[in-house]
């Protein structure tokens, strides 16, 4: 399967008298399979923004390689911007403008047929309101109109930031339909989202960043199969035989981790082997169920800006890359 | 190409083009009607009966002039002293009014005369251009900046300074467009008031040569304010930074620096004066005089002169343009954009 982006060893500095040097980019890899939906997930200021801005040529790198449609950026970006379609942040519109004034001027100067944009409207839901102020538009319908834009173009890169910002639940899951019809049509598209279980459930690839570094990628169940760890929850059929069988299994070697009327076990390869551990001992097992991890875990584990009671995490706390246990970090303003 | 009629369209559409536009044609034509009513053609009817006016003025002064010398007589006979005093020596004989003393002119209405006064005018008219140029250009830009419209501009055509320089040159069309349709109005406008309500005498085609070269000059000014707000908003990326340049630039050089040049006696202080280039561009020249050389305990003196000419402030207000220019593309070039 060819690339349609590429990225590699991507860095970003910025220097202030006053904060010093910061990486908002610190060597960002990533990469993104044609036809696919990729899921580009980081906690805020890891670098997402940033990333995306540097894609599209509104910031400099420092350093490092960059590729859409196999054309070298910055260098080609003329050339394939009339094929990536994108949406940066939550754009805004000129408040005065219609919806149809806005995406005719867009489509204007890319020289495109004024009969596209009657398509997007339809497409994004907007074309009964087409011809009202921005201004009267709700933020859902603004996200509707910023995707429309992007779309206009008929990209073969949709990079999406944060599209389902806005969107009521209707609305969310009319743009995941929409995602999936348009990798389906063979389209690319790139979505940023702190949505997770909408990215858990429309995505095919992820890639996480966090304070700049790409911490985890790949197709979504590898990712979320690495980082399952094995997890398996047991009922016995008497809740009293909970504390020989917690001994039991913890004798067997696996992490045990006692709850009021079940146990919870780490480690496990293999499901089948608890029963039979706990068979030879008398005890009865009514429920074995592995337990799988979901994309917010997962993300949450990665990132490490997982809420913990009493403490109160700034945005710049998060897991760097490469120091796996060495726990909260700072640096990496600039997404 | 399509960008730049997109420009053009993006422009038109706004509604603070649209607005000020309005304001700017309801502005020039209230100044133009209420001009009309205060001029009046002088006829020969209004000749002679301002000449009749001062015929009776005349008259009248004569008629007081004689009574009060016969009442300085009757008080002599009387045997009042101090005559002199309250008639003048000769009980004023030596003061009568003569006719030269009362011009008819002086008693005939106004009279636009359309050959002397309308340079002044099209220094209105540019005054009102120029403000409408620098409010669009900076908001036309700013607003750009501000709402996010420059970079969903730039993810369609990622050529900074192609944009930027599509963009100047859509508004410099549009102010140009503009500046010609209204200026063409309005020199129609004084002219039929000249024609109608003053006169047009000796407007030969010198002077509408002139005219020409003034309004050129105007349009020229005009341009160039617009492109210098648009630029100031484009560095500042926003609308209140080339109102607040504006702002700035207003209180350093009309107020600081005549402070400064008065308090340390500098010589011809007004030459670091910016409005002095912007007027010396529309009268051709400026004369600033140094009194500081005269001693006039000595008597009558000629004091130092300097001659600030239109090329000069061509030069200045170029190279001051030309640098706000450059530093605007320098940055949309070099900086992020976030």
């Amino acid at each position: 399967m060819s690339a349609v982006l590429e990225i590699e060893g991507l860095r970003k500095t910025y220097r202030s008298r006053k904060r010093g040097v910061r990486h908002a980019l610190d060597g960002f890899d990533m990469r993104v399979e044609a036809g696919q939906v990729h899921g580009f997930l980081g906690p805020n200021g890891s670098g997402k923004t940033t990333t995306l801005r540097t894609l599209l040529g509104l910031i400099r790198p420092n350093g490092g390689r960059m590729a859409i449609l196999g054309q070298e950026l910055p260098q080609a970006l003329p050339a394939v911007a009339g094929q990536v379609g994108a949406i940066v942040e939550s754009p805004q519109f000129f408040p005065h403008f219609s919806a149809r004034d806005t995406l005719g001027l867009l489509a204007q100067a890319g020289e495109l047929p004024r009969q596209r944009v009657d398509e997007v409207l339809e497409l994004v839901g907007l074309r009964d309101r087409a011809g009202e102020r921005v201004k009267t538009y709700s933020l859902g319908m603004k996200q509707r109109l910023a995707v429309a834009s992007a779309l206009l173009k008929n990209p073969k890169l949709l990079i999406l930031d944060e599209p389902a910002n806005g969107l009521d639940p209707g609305g969310i899951r009319e743009m995941r339909g929409l995602m999936r019809d348009l990798a389906t049509a063979g389209m690319t598209v790139v979505l940023s989202s702190h949505i997770l279980g909408e990215i858990q459930l429309i995505c095919d690839s992820v890639t996480i960043i966090s304070l700049g570094r790409r911490v985890a990628f790949g197709p979504v169940d590898e990712v979320l199969a690495a980082h399952s760890q094995g997890a398996v929850r047991v009922r016995l059929e008497a809740v009293t035989d909970l504390p020989q069988a917690a001994e039991t299994l913890t004798r067997a070697g696996i992490r045990v981790t006692a709850e009021p009327d079940h146990l919870m076990l780490a480690g496990v390869d293999k499901p089948a082997a608890v029963s039979r551990v706990l068979a030879e001992q008398g005890l009865y097992v009514s429920e074995l169920t592995p337990v799988a991890v979901d994309l917010e875990s997962v993300f949450l584990e990665l990132t490490a800006t997982a809420p913990v009671p009493g403490q109160h995490r700034q945005v710049d706390q998060s897991m760097k890359v490469g120091e796996p246990g060495s726990g909260a970090t700072t640096g990496g303003w600039g997404a | 190409m399509s960008l730049y009629v997109t420009e053009l369209r993006r422009l038109g559409k706004r509604r603070l083009t649209r607005l000020l536009l309005v304001l700017l044609l309801l502005g020039l034509a209230t100044v133009a009607t209420a001009f009309s009513f205060s001029s009046h053609q002088l006829s020969k009817e209004v000749v002679a009966a301002a000449q009749v006016e001062s015929d009776a003025q005349y008259q009248r002064a004569v008629e007081d002039w004689k009574k009060t010398v016969a009442d300085c007589d009757a008080a002599k006979a009387r045997g009042d002293q101090n005559t002199e005093d309250r008639y003048g020596p000769n009980c004023g004989r030596d003061w009568q009014p003569q006719p030269e003393m009362f011009d008819p002119k002086w008693n005939l209405p106004y009279q636009f005369d359309f050959r002397a006064e309308f340079p002044t005018f099209i220094a209105v008219f540019a005054g009102a251009v120029a403000l409408f140029a620098f409010i669009v250009g900076a908001s036309y830009v700013g607003a750009e900046w501000s709402t996010g419209g420059m970079m969903n501009l730039l993810l369609w055509r990622p050529k900074r300074l192609a944009v930027l320089g599509t963009k100047l040159a859509a508004l410099l069309t549009t102010v140009l467009g503009v500046s010609l349709v209204l200026g063409a109005f309005w020199t129609f406008a004084f002219w039929l008031i000249g024609r109608y309500r003053g006169t047009t005498a000796k407007v030969t085609a010198g002077v509408w040569r002139s005219i020409g070269l003034d309004g050129l000059r105007a349009v020229g000014l005009i341009l160039l304010v617009g492109a210098v707000a648009f630029a100031l908003a484009s560095l500042g990326r926003h609308t209140a930074m080339a109102l607040g340049a504006a702002v700035a630039v207003f209180a350093i050089s009309e107020i600081g620096i005549r402070i400064a040049v008065n308090v340390l006696s500098v010589p011809f202080g007004d030459r670091y004066v910016l409005s002095t280039y912007a007027q010396s561009w529309f009268m051709k020249q400026v004369e600033l005089f140094d009194y500081d050389t005269c001693q006039f305990a000595k008597g009558a003196c000629e004091p130092a002169k300097l001659v600030v000419t239109w090329q000069q402030s061509a030069l200045v207000l170029g190279v001051g343009a030309a640098a706000v220019l450059i530093g605007a593309f320098w940055s949309m070039r070099r900086r992020d954009i976030s």
